[in-house]
């Protein structure tokens, strides 16, 4: 069987960040594995602009961001296979995995990097009721099939779901001469970027309605129609406030869900509110060896976290092959939990003698909040207290801990973030 | 041309039938389908299951049938090379006071020939099931129920068919029927006309229309609705057993049962309408099928690991009973009307019956190379390494996996595309080998497969559909993607 020190699972942002990192870190084999015909992962079908200013300081499209890295990945000699479908993962880090030219195959990994991103939620989970025609996609699919293979799905649209790509899409629909009629969204709130707001809807002049949903699917082979109505507190549609649109196409921006069936299937244990593995500081799973960064641990809003997070789980899966593919420390560490407000933290622990001087800390907020502080507290002292203008579901936030205040903290077993009004 | 027979409707009745009759020497078969493949219409959305027989009235064609197909059925998968599992069926009683009617069918499937049957004590359903509710005071333990495939039955009978010479007419609907004075039946469809000597009527929803144009004892056909949620993989062990709740007026309730292909499936609703297409779901009837769901097992979590729901029409006749003979006053014309559950477990017996009713009107013949057997589409996902590797030696378009949630390879889905009665749309290949099946509802995999029949077939990506007719996925060349 052949050996790599680190495989990493997935060629798109995360993956090339992290084999990139771990070579700078001094692992020389290092393999990527890609299920697509191209390394860059969905970033290639996101042909807008708006990537890379955190990273780069300037504004790039998916595929210059993800060429950015490619170019690194070439310039190291990085290797990678290509069209190469990982079938499966087991705790004892052995990658099975297959291709048209090889077959199936096992590769013996002294470290594992999980970065196979995110899928979307489809019609089917959204329990929409109604017929079952053509017509009805989630964005990510519509966008590839504009954007990669060159077809428009149809001219008259509605979007359920303010998702960052749905927003994208509404703007992209509209430039290839479709008429976005309406976005709704079931939350009070958008689910995306602001940015993304102003630029794709305000900017074309595409209402967003908000606490509305899609009630009603008409057409027998292709969608024809879509009733959509407000919906009350209680997320139930409110009688006499339905509205119908005609459209042959229903776009679904309903939320990212990692994918993590492999993660699964190897016994790592996940976090049911991200969907994705639950970490330490080092971006390690609850299998010694097993790391993972991007969409796969929880979905992000923008790349550039996506390439730093990555970075983070390349160096300490390098780390972990130089130790002999042994932890430095078997410890758990110190909780880090979220509440009030704050929804989850990645990562759940911090080990003091394994984190870097500085820990990212992030998390997202479950409402939209004003005026409000991120506070954290060691034990139950605030250490942090943080005045931020607004917060909202769809932009990620973050806290930064330093080892050195951890370190002088006597008898610190517990770290809260949360969200306070004063 | 004059065909010996045609069978209207490609269903698992039409097809059961078809492949009865390709048996004959010298009798010329031919099955027009208003879909643009088979298995399009009441066949395509039911429960999946292989019904012991308890259920229907004793006496009744309707328990005959499902007592016999349920019997044909292991040899007719292994010779047709499709999943079947006998993982037996419990219908749960949860009111004390309703104990007695489990008696009542224990008694009516002995007095219908199911066997095995045997009436549990609540600690021995919970031992079997222990997802059950804790309401559970017995139930009724039917061993020879099964599940399988709906969509793999069907195109696997209609296969067999076509290779023993039937002929298959899809997107040919019939409008009208008319018997000339030299006994021949006039089709009009809205692809020409069609002779024949004989006519099989196996229309599903529709078969009292067609009966109605050639008769004077009219039949009347209601179709009434069931909405299913199919839920993840994971949830696939949920139970291991069939759950029934104990019958109503309206049909055998609410079903939680493992799908063959390891999902679990929660339905159907019974919900009477007018119209015959009508297969959208409606927001009562998915609230109505998860509230009754529940109440006979535990904290099923269908909200959040349901992957699609759909509604299928039974046809449910007036009378409740399989409508399976010659119509006398339309000389040539053969109802199969009022199929309705436990159709699908029925069909093979259905399609034997008509084959032997027709042989011993019309003196037919057997062929003596007829051919019993067919080969299925290869799972991968069930091969070992090494049967991988061979597979994909030989072609290496077993190594491309095209759909990750069902873990389906170029390979099988070529073999769908060029088989006989192969796929030509993305439904067609999803029915025939699951790629669109999983978790992402083909959010992946749809580009993919569309790429693959544009290769294959030479359909133009702007005609290529989901399920024929007017349901293209896509409608133009971008401005930048013009030539």
């Amino acid at each position: 069987m052949e050996k790599y020190d680190i495989v990493i699972v997935g060629g798109g942002p995360a993956g090339l960040a992290a084999a990139i990192s771990a070579r700078k870190s001094g692992i020389e084999k290092i393999l990527i594995l890609e299920r697509d015909h191209e390394l860059g992962g969905i970033l290639n079908q996101c042909i807008h602009n708006g990537f890379g200013l955190h990273t780069f300081k300037e504004e790039l499209t998916g595929p210059e961001y993800a060429y950015r890295f490619m170019q690194q990945v070439f310039d190291e000699k990085i290797e990678y296979k290509l069209n190469t479908m990982v079938m499966d993962i087991s705790a004892e880090r052995i990658v099975t995995a297959m291709n048209r030219e090889e077959g199936m195959f096992q590769i013996e990994a002294g470290a594992i990097i999980l970065a196979m991103g995110c899928r979307e939620r489809p019609r089917g989970a959204l329990n929409i009721p109604g017929y079952r025609p053509a017509g009805i996609f989630s964005a990510g699919t519509a966008q590839r099939l504009v954007n990669i293979e060159g077809y428009m799905p149809g001219r008259e649209v509605v979007i359920l779901g303010s998702g960052d790509i749905g927003l994208i899409m509404a703007r992209r629909m509209t430039l290839e001469g479709a008429k976005v009629k309406v976005v709704a969204e079931l939350m009070p709130y958008s689910g995306g970027l602001k940015r993304n707001i102003v630029q794709c809807l305000d900017d074309f002049g595409i209402p967003l309605k908000l606490s509305h949903t899609v009630v009603d699917i008409e057409g027998a082979e292709h969608l024809s129609a879509v009733t959509i109505a407000e919906v009350g507190k209680d997320g139930k549609p409110i009688k006499g406030t339905e509205e119908r649109y005609t459209c042959d196409t229903l776009l679904l921006s309903c939320g990212l869900i990692p994918e993590n069936e492999l993660s699964r299937s190897a016994g790592v244990e996940m976090n049911p509110v991200t969907n994705g593995p639950v970490v330490n500081e080092s971006l390690e799973t609850s299998i010694p060896g097993v790391f993972a960064c991007g969409n796969v641990l929880h979905v992000h809003d923008l790349v550039d976290f996506v390439s730093q997070e990555a970075g983070l789980a390349g160096e300490n899966a390098a780390a972990f092959v130089k130790n002999g593919c042994k932890d430095l420390s078997d410890e758990k560490g110190i909780d880090i939990v979220a509440t009030e407000g704050a929804r989850y933290t990645v990562p759940t622990t911090v080990n003091v003698d394994r984190m870097n001087d500085l820990l990212t800390v992030r998390f997202r907020v479950g409402a939209v909040f004003q005026d409000s502080y991120v506070s954290v507290y060691f034990n139950d002292e605030r250490v942090m207290h943080t005045k931020k203008k607004i917060m909202a579901p769809g932009e990620m936030e973050q806290v930064i801990l330093k080892k050195d205040k951890l370190k002088s903290f006597d008898g610190l077993n517990k770290i809260t973030v949360k969200i306070e009004h004063e | 041309m004059i065909y010996d027979c045609l069978i209207i409707g490609a269903g698992v009745t039409g097809s059961a039938v078809a492949r009865e009759l390709s048996r004959y020497k010298d009798f010329n078969v031919g099955v027009l389908e208003k879909g643009e493949d088979v298995c399009s219409g009441t066949s395509k959305a039911n429960s999946a299951i292989v019904h012991a027989g308890f259920d229907a009235a004793e006496g009744s064609l309707m328990a005959k049938m499902n007592v016999e197909g349920n019997e044909m059925m292991d040899e007719l998968c292994r010779d047709l090379d499709i999943p079947f599992k006998r993982n037996g069926s419990m219908v749960v009683c949860i009111h004390k006071e309703e104990l007695d009617g489990l008696k009542d069918l224990y008694n009516r499937g002995v007095a219908n020939g199911v066997k095995d049957l045997k009436i549990l004590t609540k600690e021995e359903c919970l031992e079997l099931e222990p997802n059950l509710s804790d309401n559970v005071e017995g139930a009724l333990l039917a061993p020879t129920g099964g599940i399988i495939c709906p969509f793999l039955l069907n195109i696997a009978m209609a296969e067999n068919a076509n290779v023993n010479g039937v002929d298959f007419r899809f997107n040919t609907e019939v409008e009208a029927l008319k018997r000339d004075d030299k006994g021949i039946w006039h089709i009009r469809t809205n692809n020409g006309e069609y002779l024949t000597k004989n006519i099989v009527n196996a229309a599903g929803v529709y078969a009292d229309e067609f009966h109605n144009m050639v008769s004077d004892t009219k039949i009347h056909i209601t179709p009434r609705r069931g909405d299913y949620c199919l839920l993840d993989h994971e949830m696939g062990d949920f139970v291991s057993h069939t759950i029934f709740p104990q019958p109503t007026k309206l049909g055998k309730g609410v079903l939680v049962s493992p799908t063959v292909h390891g999902n679990l499936i929660v339905g159907p609703t019974a919900i009477d309408i007018e119209d015959k297409d009508a297969t959208a779901t409606t927001a009562d009837g998915i609230n109505d099928l998860m509230e009754k769901a529940g109440m006979h097992v535990r904290d099923l979590p269908i909200r959040r690991k349901v992957i699609t729901s759909f509604a299928g029409l039974r046809a449910h006749e007036d009378h409740h009973e399989f409508i399976i003979d010659w119509v006398d006053e339309a000389p040539g014309f053969f109802d199969c009307a009022g199929i309705e559950s436990p159709g699908l477990t029925s069909s093979p017996a259905i399609g034997r019956k008509v084959g032997n009713m027709f042989k011993e009107k019309l003196g037919l013949v057997e062929k003596t190379d007829w051919i019993s057997k067919r080969k299925g589409i290869v799972e991968t996902k069930n091969l070992s390494i090494e049967e991988r590797n061979e597979l994909i030696k030989k072609n290496p378009a077993y190594g491309n996996i095209i759909c990750r949630c069902e873990s389906i390879t170029e390979g099988e889905i070529l073999d769908a595309i060029h088989r006989p009665l192969g796929a030509r749309s993305l439904d067609g290949v999803k029915r025939r080998v699951r790629a669109g099946m999983g978790r992402c509802q083909a959010g992946f995999c749809s580009p993919k497969t569309m790429e693959i029949l544009n290769r294959e077939l030479g359909i133009p990506m702007e005609e290529i559909t989901k399920s024929g007719g007017r349901s293209n996925i896509v409608l133009e060349r971008t401005k930048g993607g013009r030539d």
